[in-house]
């Protein structure tokens, strides 16, 4: 190796996890995402690096941290580690702000998030269990038998889809269109998702088009029980600025759309890598609810959160300076052995399976966990009820991403009861 | 070992004997009492530990401290005898304590 070389131009893939100095880790890296390399490299900074500096890299100087408990403990104190001014490793593009309320300390994320809190409440989820299993069963009974299809296309976007428009009151034909503003929200032309920055805010700038006029609608109308108008209606956000209305749309669009998708999609994959596990799935569908934790823990569909240091803060035998970038890799946490028992096996009737940091942890906990676990569980009961095998047919294509953690593409081919 | 009743959304009485220094969320989750899921085990983090308590009991309880109150703050369907159980520890004073569990954990 050379000398002198900074993180952010050591190519981590090119070196394996245990070659490379600490002091040139930049587990942020694409590549690490694309090739699927980077579980071995958090394995090494739980280790022996658990907060560790990372002092250059594409998106600039951050921390990691890649063990449970250092996670939880600045997830959950909000007062010392700030969400503002946006919860992703990329920093908010100057020209193009999206403020939205993920990226919110209190009171204000608060008050907005409360205004829409309720669509997605346990008591509103009841009335829309039996809306999700007819759209699963129709789904599902039109896949074809006996050939390769996609699972991602055909059932994952498609079913997390449906549910978005039906949140949105969102036309029904047009709901393509939510998966395409869900994916450039949160790639840009590093993925492959996009041409270019400019190109990525001319779609975005679609999106608050077409929102807008649904905004006028849902204005003239009373209000009702989806996320536009309780929007419109809400006395926190009836008064927001366009980018605002943009920016809290793309957090409920890709808060709905990313990490079910990606988790309907992984429980095909790790019940295909674990065939004593889908034998156990068949002879006891009772486990379908903590198969679904697990499902959700597995494959942790939101690599990471990040946040910004009020103050000096002592973790872990370091320093976290007032100011500093701090990343909390949620992946690495649900796969700390200090906290989870076997934490790289896939078991689904794993004990305590509900406690993983997939939704985070204090007030910025996914809003939507209850009617994710519910569309899980919903699309499981159905497949065992049609499926003995759904069988994965080729290797499937990774998001380019260390934020969405998820799958482009999954071949399978389905083998009926 | 003082004795805590938690009661369903649906009215099934469970009677617990609890242990002095557990947590309320600790004793339901040990001995079986279904409807509180403590994702974040006791953290005060998750508010998936929700009871509310009964009338007679809320003065000897005390309300929610501040980071409870925060996270109480977020549930649309908290009720004013909500507490978040990972916060109570039982005590000899709770003996015949009561609570009540939501239909939906948040």
């Amino acid at each position: 190796m050379t000398e002198q070389i900074s993180p952010s131009t050591l190519n981590m893939v090119d070196h394996e996890p245990y070659d490379i100095p600490l002091d040139k880790f930049d587990i942020s890296q694409q590549a690490l995402w694309a090739q699927d390399k980077k579980m071995e490299y958090f394995r090494r900074l739980r280790d022996e690096a658990p907060v560790h500096f990372c002092s250059d890299s594409e998106f600039g100087p951050y921390w990691s941290l890649t063990r449970y408990a250092d996670i939880l403990e600045v997830d959950k104190n909000w007062k010392d580690f700030s969400s503002e001014p946006a919860i992703t490793i990329v920093d908010p593009e100057e020209d193009f702000p999206l403020p939205m309320f993920i990226a919110m300390d209190p009171p204000k994320h608060d008050e907005q998030r409360k205004t829409v809190q309720g669509a997605v409440a346990p008591v509103n989820l009841k009335a829309l269990e039996s809306t999700i299993r007819l759209r699963t069963q129709n789904v599902l009974s039109d896949l074809p038998v006996g050939e390769d299809f996609d699972w991602v296309d055909r059932v994952s976007i498609e079913l997390t889809t449906q549910m978005l428009a039906t949140l949105f009151d969102f036309p029904f034909e047009d709901r393509r269109k939510l998966t395409r503003w869900s994916d450039v929200a949160t790639g840009g032309p590093e993925t492959g998702v996009v041409e270019s920055d400019e190109q990525r805010q001319e779609e975005l700038l679609e999106c608050l088009e077409y929102f807008t006029r649904l905004w006028q609608e849902r204005a003239k109308k009373g209000a009702s029980n989806d996320f536009i108008s309780m929007l419109v209606h809400g006395e926190a956000t009836k008064d927001m600025s366009p980018e605002e209305y943009l920016g809290n749309l793309i957090l409920l669009i890709v808060g709905g759309n990313d990490t079910t998708r990606n988790s309907m999609t992984s429980g095909v994959i790790a019940l295909n890598d674990n065939p004593g596990e889908y034998a156990k799935l068949r002879n006891n569908p009772m486990l379908i609810p903590n198969m679904v934790s697990e499902i959700i823990r597995w494959q942790t569909p939101l690599a990471h959160m990040r946040r910004i240091a009020n103050r000096d803060y002592k973790l872990s035998g370091k320093t976290i300076k007032r100011g500093d970038k701090v990343i909390m890799w949620y992946l690495s946490g649900n796969r700390d052995e200090r906290s989870i028992d076997r934490p790289d096996e896939f078991l689904i009737d794993r004990k305590q399976a509900r406690q993983h940091l997939a939704f985070g942890f204090g007030p910025h906990r996914c809003m939507g966990n209850r009617l994710a676990e519910l569309q899980l569980r919903i699309l499981w009961e159905e497949i065992q009820k049609r499926f003995h095998f759904i069988e994965v047919t080729g290797v499937p294509e990774l998001v380019p991403s260390n934020f969405v953690h998820g799958f482009v593409s999954l071949p399978v081919r389905l083998h009926p009861l | 070992m003082p004795t805590i009743t938690y009661i369903e959304h649906d009215g099934t009485e469970h009677q617990v004997e609890a242990e002095v220094g557990a947590t309320l969320m600790q004793s339901a989750l040990d001995n079986g009492v279904p409807g509180i899921d403590g994702d974040c085990g006791g953290e005060c983090s998750c508010a998936t530990c929700h009871v509310m308590v009964k009338e007679d009991w809320t003065s000897t309880v005390g309300g929610p401290n501040d980071s409870e109150e925060e996270m109480l703050d977020l549930n649309p369907e908290r009720l004013s005898n909500s507490r978040l159980s990972c916060q109570i520890e039982i005590t000899e004073e709770l003996d015949g304590l009561v609570v009540e569990l939501p239909e939906f954990q948040f």
